[in-house]
């Protein structure tokens, strides 16, 4: 775009004369008048915005979404935000109430032995039309899981239920699922094997009831809009702005509702920017932004409160167990396992609060027989050792019959922080060990294709629980586990597993689990690098917000906003 | 002129066809595919989502049954928001998109003609100098600074007035749409600044202006009639592609502002293969940049006498 003019022609421009420059206004004037029509002819049709962050006249809360919620269909939702909406507007048999047990929701009593479980459901709980919640819902609910043509995902949740997993895969129709309602209020459910956390189960979001007649009158659009989703739990979902908003209110037909003190829970913003969701949190449009490396500092700057909450989740680089992978040599396994510092990642490369440094597969939060299982059975100790992984490397080298062992493909995310990790393994395993590492940065999808392939030697993994026993964790490395990546096989491990999920003795199950943590360590299956956690700032004002590791997260249930000065 | 229009448009079917082809070929050759999650599913859960999705399907099949539902204007469900329809998804969306688009464009059409015109009038005076300055980080500073920076702005404005007088992020009522607007139109003012200063630099100094000058006409009718009418041209032909460049390229501007614009489900559609909104998305920005190209054509015959449209 050269001012082929300006060369080309010795004569200056003319001068501007005043009418021009008149002219040039009217243009401007134009498009301001242009623009102010378009702007108040859009004002016509649009709906008013948001409120304050906490509104205690209105007893509203308002709050940002990272995405709106994928499903509300509970037999079909797999992701956490259509379970925290769901755990907001549906209740299962039971729920975790704001100390993390287990109490009835719509089952009033309950019953669990080695064959079967009964609940007996409570007569006031209604669906939001009025409509009693019965024993037929569940039972129609659980046959739509493991419908084949549902194409539920989380179907294997059910599997305990006698049946649930020959119809899941099409061998017996859906009324031979062991579930039964023998009258309105009983429901009876008779187990395939010992399922000792059935309770917990059940307060998962896919064991939800729906509502039969309901479900068939949405003609296949079961939870695809706020008017086509029947609700039983503390809210409703009253305006639902697809991609903008979601906004929840207080159910009356809800048989707790005494409990419920906020009025209105109103989702006004979807983003999953932290930076602008840190925007509106300091301009007083939400109450809860969470925080991330980048922008910790400014939070702290503003002097917040900073709250700190485990996820649940552990993260670990996974090792390919393929006979083809050097990766399966247990010695070059174990020289890599004596380097691992999973101090050194948290405090010195991570750095975000709330994160822990891993110490076994089995995450501390977990409850055992009594107390917490990691007390019970503490984790094998582990002490970053460079001489001993030298030694193991040597081993391995010579086993190997290999001179230098060539570089290791270590698979992993496109996040910054999975660089950050990535590159933090790739120089200790250099500096330490002097094994080169080869980075294959792949996006979500390829990273799963190519974990799923088995082409890597390292990658990095984590895994959240579904339910609060740490049979959640357990059988993730047990040989028929999809999600045993690396293909692990060791029929030891895999005869715990089994103990651990059949028996019914407490004691016997959680000493199975301690074999299966201390068995992942010392043939050196995964290299632990950290428990997650996760860091937010929240409004002063709301009070009773419950975060929680499995179950409905954030809570706002139990939730209530506090008087001006009482904050 | 109306045999030119329906031979463009036929071109302009036979491309769209041509991008649907392309992309529905690209995206199946890309590894992964919209069903694998975090978690894997044993082989039979995957074999009944499978199946209620038709990817079991041989890969040919799929397209043709694709593109027959196309044809009737079908794109099926969403893999991602799975009880929405992509028409449902385009439906909704596009509309906040193109609100936002349009609302830049006039802004970046009215700013780069005014701004053009009056730097070339003061060409390599103080006004010139300060315009073009502004030009140039206009048009090299990328979107997301603007974006976070026209925020945190807001954010300093809001508290220093002590009331929000311009929300800081949202959809909903006309002052959300301002500063989103002004952020998203910033470049492409920047670009046609540029473009109308050049023209109108082109043209200042030829011969029928100075021949209108010669016939003693007032300067404001030479500026209107000679200078501006001509030097207008190239801009309106970079508007076509602009328009639909503004509105389909949001994505970042919609991040920052949660706005429910498409971008948004453009992006993440790729990024999750999710395969019937990568196609309607592909399809209809595709379609929606070829036939402004082809608008841009035909006004083009109108403004200017001497393009003949055949």
């Amino acid at each position: 775009m050269s001012d082929a003019a300006e060369s080309t022609s010795p004569v200056a421009a003319p001068r501007l004369d005043v009418s021009a420059l008149l002219q040039l206004l009217c243009i401007g004037g134009l498009g301001v008048a242009v623009l102010a029509v378009i702007l108040w002819v859009l004002a016509q049709w649009n709906e008013g915005g948001a409120g304050e962050a906490v509104d205690l006249a209105t007893g509203t809360v308002t709050l940002t979404l990272a995405q709106e919620p994928p499903q509300m269909d509970s037999t079909r939702g797999t992701d956490q935000v259509s379970f925290r909406i769901l755990g907001h507007v549906m209740e299962g048999l039971l729920r975790y109430d704001e100390n993390d047990g287990l109490v009835g929701a719509m089952a009033e009593r309950w019953r669990i032995d080695d064959q079967s479980a009964t609940f007996w459901l409570r007569p006031n709980a209604r669906w939001s039309n009025g409509e009693p919640v019965t024993a037929h819902d569940f039972v129609f609910a659980w046959r739509k899981v493991v419908e084949p043509a549902n194409a539920s995902q989380y179907a294997f949740i059910l599997y305990g239920i006698r049946n649930a997993e020959a119809v899941n895969n099409g061998e017996m129709p859906v009324e031979a699922l062991a579930v039964r309602a023998s009258d309105d209020r009983t429901l009876e459910v008779e187990f395939a094997r010992p399922v000792p956390y059935f309770d917990k189960l059940t307060a998962f979001a896919t064991y939800n009831p729906i509502n039969q007649a309901f479900y068939e009158s949405t003609d296949g659009r079961y939870g695809a809009d706020a008017d086509e989703l029947l609700y039983n739990g503390p809210f409703v979902i009253s305006r639902w702005v697809h991609g903008a908003s979601l906004r929840l209110e207080k159910n009356p037909a809800y048989w707790d509702a005494d409990r419920i003190q906020l009025n209105a829970i109103d989702h006004a913003y979807i983003t999953t920017d932290a930076n602008a969701v840190l925007n509106l949190f300091k301009d007083d449009k939400v109450a809860l932004a969470a925080l991330n490396a980048e922008n910790l500092e400014d939070a702290l700057q503003q002097r917040w409160e900073i709250n700190r909450f485990s996820t649940g989740s552990v993260y670990f680089l996974e090792l390919n167990h393929r006979p083809e992978r050097l990766t399966s040599n247990y010695h070059l396994r174990k020289a890599l396992q004596a380097v691992n510092d999973p101090a050194e990642l948290v405090y010195k490369i991570i750095k975000l609060p709330g994160n822990l440094p891993g110490n076994s597969l089995f995450p501390v939060w977990l409850k055992g027989v009594h107390g917490h299982f990691r007390q019970e059975h503490p984790a094998p100790a582990h002490t970053p050792d460079e001489a001993q992984g030298r030694r193991y490397l040597a081993r391995a080298l010579d086993e190997l019959g290999l001179e230098e062992l060539p570089p290791l493909v270590m698979l992993t995310g496109d996040s910054p922080s999975a660089n950050k990790q990535s590159e933090y393994y790739q120089n200790v395993f250099k500096q330490k060990l002097g094994i080169d590492v080869k980075i294959d940065r792949q996006i979500f999808k390829q990273r799963l294709e190519k974990m799923t392939a088995g082409d890597f030697d390292l990658v990095a993994a984590g895994w959240g629980p579904d339910y609060d026993d740490p049979m959640t964790f357990a059988d993730l490395f047990a040989s028929w586990n999809e999600n045993n990546r690396g293909r692990y096989s060791n029929p030891a491990l895999d005869a715990q597993v089994d103990i651990a999920r059949s028996s019914s003795d407490a004691r016997t199950r959680m000493g199975a689990m301690a074999e299966v943590q201390q068995m992942l360590y010392d043939d050196a299956v995964i290299l632990v690098q950290y428990e997650s956690g996760s860091v937010y700032v929240a409004h002063p004002r709301v009070q009773g917000l419950v975060r929680r590791v499995v179950g409905t997260d954030p809570d706002y249930t139990n939730a209530w906003i506090a008087p001006l000065g009482a904050g | 002129m109306l045999r030119y229009t329906v031979k463009r448009l036929i071109q302009g079917v036979v491309t769209v066809w041509f991008i649907a082809t392309a992309t529905f070929f690209a995206m199946h050759a890309v590894p992964g595919d919209p069903l694998t999650s975090d978690k894997a599913v044993s082989p039979e859960i995957r074999a009944n989502l499978e199946a209620r999705y038709g990817l079991d399907r041989p890969l040919v099949e799929q397209y043709w049954i694709y593109l027959t539902n196309m044809a009737s204007g079908d794109f099926g469900i969403s893999f991602t928001q799975q009880n929405r329809e992509v028409n449902d998804i385009i439906a909704e969306h596009f509309k906040v998109s193109a609100t936002l688009g349009i609302l830049a464009i006039v802004f970046a059409a009215f700013g780069g003609i005014l701004w053009g015109a009056v730097t070339a009038l003061y060409r390599n005076r103080a006004p010139d100098i300060v315009i073009v300055f502004l030009v140039i980080l206009g048009i090299s500073v990328p979107s997301f600074v603007f974006a976070a920076f026209g925020q945190l702005s807001v954010v300093k404005l809001n508290d220093w007035l002590g009331f929000t007088l311009v929300p800081v992020a949202g959809w909903g009522t006309v002052q959300h749409m301002i500063v989103p607007s002004l952020v998203l139109g910033l470049g492409t003012m920047a670009f046609l600044t540029r473009l109308m200063r050049s023209s109108m630099l082109e043209i200042v100094n030829a011969d029928f202006v100075r021949t209108a000058r010669a016939k003693g006409l007032p300067a404001t009718r030479i500026f209107r009639k000679h200078q501006l009418r001509n030097a207008i041209l190239p801009v309106i032909t970079v508007l076509g592609p602009s328009i639909a460049a503004i509105t389909t390229g949001g994505f970042v501007v919609e991040l920052v502002f949660a706005i429910p614009g498409l971008g948004r489900y453009f992006v993440q559609a790729v990024q999750q293969l999710d395969y019937t909104v990568i196609m309607g998305t592909t399809v209809l920005y595709g379609a929606f940049l070829v036939f402004m190209v082809i608008a841009v054509d035909i006004v083009y015959g109108l403004v200017d006498p001497r393009v003949r449209l055949d």
